[in-house]
């Protein structure tokens, strides 16, 4: 049962062959035995679970028959959902419950789906690891001495461990992918204001968004059409209505026009991973696409951009978090300051204190024109970049990722051997496209990804040529030993 | 050494908006602790701001009165720093690009004369909630009730030259706001608060001094007071060989001085920087030209007009258009009677006297238009002396009378205008003044002028006020010469 995809469990519970009850109590049976290698869960919210699938089951019994009705999923801990904890994978919220649900839980929860737990992540999804949380690493299914990848590194391992079939996440630089790429996964970075933010706690609020983690592409396609859509309590999300993603899917890629970025092929890059991701541009030229060079030119700038503008609204969207109203308060304050410094002091983690200091630097006065009004600028250029090369070719292509899973602790040392982790996935965000990881092959074991990127607002696009590449390969319905 | 003292002010407005300026939450005050915070307001995880369109137009409003230009495109962007009663650890404001650019504001002295203040801009932001000290055992409590109340920030040019001209600057603001109804100008409860911006310089000097900024002045008494108080400070401090520096200083009314807050050294870093939360805010002319066809005649357009078409002086003009409720109250006296001069005298001297007594609004005036407006116009038919008028004035605060002639009629106020009766009245008097009157014959006509009020004075209490004064003069005149 654990090995299904959403697809195949909505087949399956379509035709009574389980309901929704046993898949859970199933799923997690699982979770308790497995995920202690793991560590993939914050929280498992079994009650929840069985009272939703319960739910849905009713549902399903009444004549109901959404292809998400009882589909057991997790979400990244920092959606908020109501009741339950929403750590954010930091101790500052370790006693957090949220009195509301994220407008992507209330969806979700509305199409009918399970949520069976909150999924472990990098401390204020700040890292490319899943190494800076409060609730200790996650390790990599396909090498459990290796990372998952971050900061949706929970959601990464939970599914690739078969725990679940199919997880939220979020992307700020790469979050959903890079962790996609490092566990064989298929993960979709929605256009800047497809899915909702209401309800996920900000890291960089210009650059952060969610979307769906699963194996396939067609289970990506069947969350994001329940999660995506205008909210009126964003105001950074865009009135405009959704494709069809689901429909998409089957579109055959004769003439589909790739382009291959010289700057995604240069040096840093694994060189097997530049094999790989040639073998996987060569599946789909068969499939009728056609392969053309490239340059995004500012690609080099992108990692100082970023460095500077996440870190910048961080110290700002962090702010909130002084010991006053919720969260971690320390013991017995002196006074106001004391308050602040320590209930911050001992509630944040390193990386997350790291950050907050960057980007209060960069926001102070005397140096926000040098760096935030400068990687600003770089932002507005990686963004016509992407807007040109999408004049002459319909999709990008490229390695998700440099290397393949490091060895937890690997990187702990120096932060910024870490931050190059991010080097292909960054762009995006900084220009708000959609781009979408999904498996192309092994090397020594472990998982190789590789990242297309489309216009914005055109996940159809990505999903399809994702799920056409899926229809000719099998590295996706690949499970790590054990799992 | 002459010293010119320079003074630029900021004003907070808090829009009269339903609700607050990012959140639903409804904006009435006074109402329990926190009631009125939503999850926004309590800066939860993971919420997010939608900006209310009414407030945009509000302060559209105000730039569109003060000839300001509108941006087409402005920002919100944040203002960090902790506070306790700040949830979010930062205040969402405008910085590069506020929705109100340069405009200005005419001011009117007590002596007529017309000044023109510049306003450097004005921009939205959202109130703090309040921190409350008392109550809560050595511990302070949090209301964010107040916490997300738009606020427009109106700076002025440091082109204010005294403490008069500052309150009359804030008095024209305030009169503005009320009247384009995007303020209630309450300063009692903080509807409307004042920063000053206070520097001295030598006569003829062309820079400015350093300057100390005096914060939050709630009402247009402390404003003089605050400023005086702080520009004799400065004085005496250079004058004795110091230096005044910039810095943040706080107004104790009740021992009449300022002292500081903190030091520009001590002061924050806000980190400005664009709020991702929130897109920039587009503003169509035709939105423009929407919300100017909906503007009030303001202030300055009714002084203009009642001076025009009334002929009052500016002074008296200025005082009657300065709330949109007196004006219409002067409007409607004047309609009913229709003298200006008469109607603008009653309202600015026994109207405005009985409700400063009481502590009355003009719109809870126990005496309405029509009826101060029916007893002047009394006055006029020469029914009443201005005298006995006032008296019909009080019976009608007094609820004695629906109508000044309903009061006249019942306590008999009528005006005698009848020679023979007066005549009658004033023989009586002589006679029983004949001393008088000898002494009055023998005089010569610089003391005859003096005993003339005396004879002037035994007729009307004779006649109980209700003679007609001119006629009582005129033949006491007559009958004493003759």
């Amino acid at each position: 049962m654990h090995q299904l995809t959403l697809a195949e469990i909505a087949r399956n519970l379509s035709q009574k062959r389980f309901s929704a009850e046993e898949l859970t109590r199933t799923l997690l049976a699982r979770i308790e035995q497995l995920d202690p290698q793991l560590n993939s869960f914050i929280s498992v919210t079994e009650e929840l679970a069985l009272e939703q699938a319960r739910a849905a089951d009713a549902r399903r019994a009444a004549g109901e028959d959404g292809a998400l009705l009882g589909a057991p999923i997790g979400h990244k801990d920092l959606f908020c959902t109501q009741g339950v904890r929403t750590s954010c994978g930091s101790r500052i919220l370790d006693a957090f419950k949220a009195p509301y649900d994220a407008t992507v839980v209330e969806r979700l929860a509305a199409a009918g789906t399970v949520t069976l737990g909150k999924l472990n992540m990098d401390e204020f999804a700040m890292g490319s690891a899943n190494e800076s949380s409060y609730y200790g690493p996650v390790k990599n299914p396909w090498d459990p001495t290796r990372v998952p990848g971050g900061s949706s590194g929970g959601s990464a391992a939970a599914i690739a461990a078969r725990l679940i079939p199919a997880a939220t996440g979020t992307d700020t630089g790469g979050s959903i992918r890079q962790p996609a790429a490092l566990t064989n996964l298929t993960g979709l970075k929605p256009t800047y204001g497809r899915v909702s933010r209401w309800g996920m706690v900000a890291y960089a609020s210009s650059l952060d968004q969610g979307g769906p983690m699963a194996r396939t592409a067609e289970d990506c396609a069947l969350l994001l059409a329940a999660m995506a859509g205008f909210d009126p309590k964003d105001s950074t999300s865009v009135e405009q209505p959704l494709d069809d993603y689901l429909a998409a899917l089957s579109q055959p890629l004769a003439g589909l026009r790739i382009g291959l970025p010289k700057e995604y092929f240069g040096a840093g890059l694994d060189p097997k991973i530049a094999d790989a991701v040639m073998r996987a541009v060569d599946e789909l030229k068969k499939l009728g696409a056609t392969v053309k060079d490239i340059s995004l030119p500012n690609m080099q700038h992108a990692i100082p951009s970023y460095y500077v503008i996440a870190p910048a609204e961080a110290s700002s969207n962090l702010s909130r978090f002084d010991g006053v109203r919720f969260g971690y308060r320390c013991e017995n304050p002196a006074d106001l300051t004391d308050l602040y410094k320590r209930s911050r002091a001992e509630g944040f983690g390193d990386e997350v204190k790291r950050r907050i200091m960057v980007g209060t630097y960069a926001l102070s006065a005397g140096y926000y024109d040098a760096y935030y009004l400068k990687a600003q600028k770089i932002r507005r250029l990686i963004k016509n970049d992407f807007v040109a090369a999408f004049e002459e070719v319909d999709v990008i292509l490229g390695p998700t990722t440099p290397n393949l899973a490091w060895k937890l602790g690997e990187k702990n040392a120096d932060p910024v051997s870490a931050y190059l982790e991010d080097i292909y996935t960054i762009t995006a965000n900084l220009a708000g496209i959609p781009g979408i990881s999904m498996p192309a092959g092994f090397i020594d074991g472990l998982p190789v990804g590789v990242q297309l990127l489309a216009p914005y607002f055109q996940e159809a696009r990505l999903l399809n040529v994702a799920h056409q590449y899926q229809q000719v390969t099998d590295w996706h319905t690949r499970a790590p030993q054990g799992f | 050494m002459q010293w010119e003292t320079v003074i630029g002010l900021e004003i907070h407005a808090q829009l009269a908006t339903q609700s607050k300026i990012f959140s639903g939450s409804a904006t009435t005050f006074g109402a329990e602790p926190n009631t009125q915070a939503s999850l926004v307001d309590l800066g939860m995880p993971g919420t997010l701001p939608v900006l209310n369109a009414e407030a945009v137009r509000m302060a559209c409003k105000f730039g569109l009165a003060i000839d300001a230009v509108i941006a087409e495109k402005n920002v919100f962007a944040r203002k960090n720093y902790f506070y306790p009663d700040l949830p979010k650890g930062y205040q969402t404001s405008q910085m590069d690009h506020p929705i109100v650019g340069k405009g200005h504001l005419d001011i009117t002295l007590e002596d007529g004369t017309t000044r023109r203040i510049g306003i450097t801009r004005a921009h939205l932001e959202e109130d703090a909630g309040k921190s409350l000290h008392e109550d809560f055992h050595g511990m302070s409590g949090i209301d964010l009730n107040r916490a997300g109340t738009p606020l427009l920030e109106i700076v002025s040019e440091p082109d204010i030259r005294s403490a008069k001209e500052a309150v009359a600057y804030v008095k024209a603001i305030h009169a503005l706001v009320r009247y384009l109804g995007i303020c209630d100008g309450n300063m009692a409860e903080g509807s409307l608060r004042c920063d000053c911006n206070v520097s001295v310089r030598p006569k003829g000097q062309a820079e400015f001094g350093t300057r100390a900024e005096i914060k939050n002045v709630n009402s247009f008494r402390f404003i003089e007071k605050a400023i005086n108080h702080e520009v004799q400070r400065q004085i005496e401090l250079i004058e004795d060989g110091g230096k005044v520096v910039q810095e943040t200083r706080l107004y104790d009314p009740n021992k009449d001085e300022t002292r500081s807050m903190r030091s520009k050294e001590e002061a924050n870093d806000y980190r400005y920087f664009p709020c991702p939360d929130l897109l920039p805010v587009v503003i169509e002319q035709r939105f423009l030209d929407e919300v100017r066809a909906s503007l009030p005649e303001l202030p300055v357009h009714k002084r203009e007009r009642f001076e025009r078409e009334f002929g009052l002086s500016a002074y008296d003009a200025t005082v009657l258009a300065a709330s949109r409720e007196l004006a219409d109250y002067f409007e409607a006296v004047q309609s009913a009677c229709g003298d200006a001069k008469l109607s603008a005298n009653w309202v600015m001297g026994e109207l405005s006297s009985l409700l400063n007594k009481d502590n009355l609004d003009i719109q809870q005036s126990p005496v309405s238009a029509e009826q101060l407006g029916g007893m002047i116009q009394r006055i006029k038919d020469n029914t009443i002396s201005g005298k006995i008028a006032k008296m019909v004035f009080e019976a009608l605060a007094a609820g004695e009378g629906a109508t000044a002639d309903e009061i006249i009629e019942k306590k008999g106020l009528k005006q005698v205008t009848d020679t023979n009766a007066i005549e009658a009245m004033l023989d009586e008097v002589l006679a029983a003044n004949a001393e008088q009157v000898e002494q009055y014959r023998a005089s010569d006509e610089a003391k005859r002028g003096k005993m003339f009020g005396f004879f002037v004075g035994q007729a009307m209490k004779a006649s109980k006020g209700k003679a007609n004064p001119g006629q009582v003069n005129q033949l006491l005149k007559k009958k004493l010469e003759g």
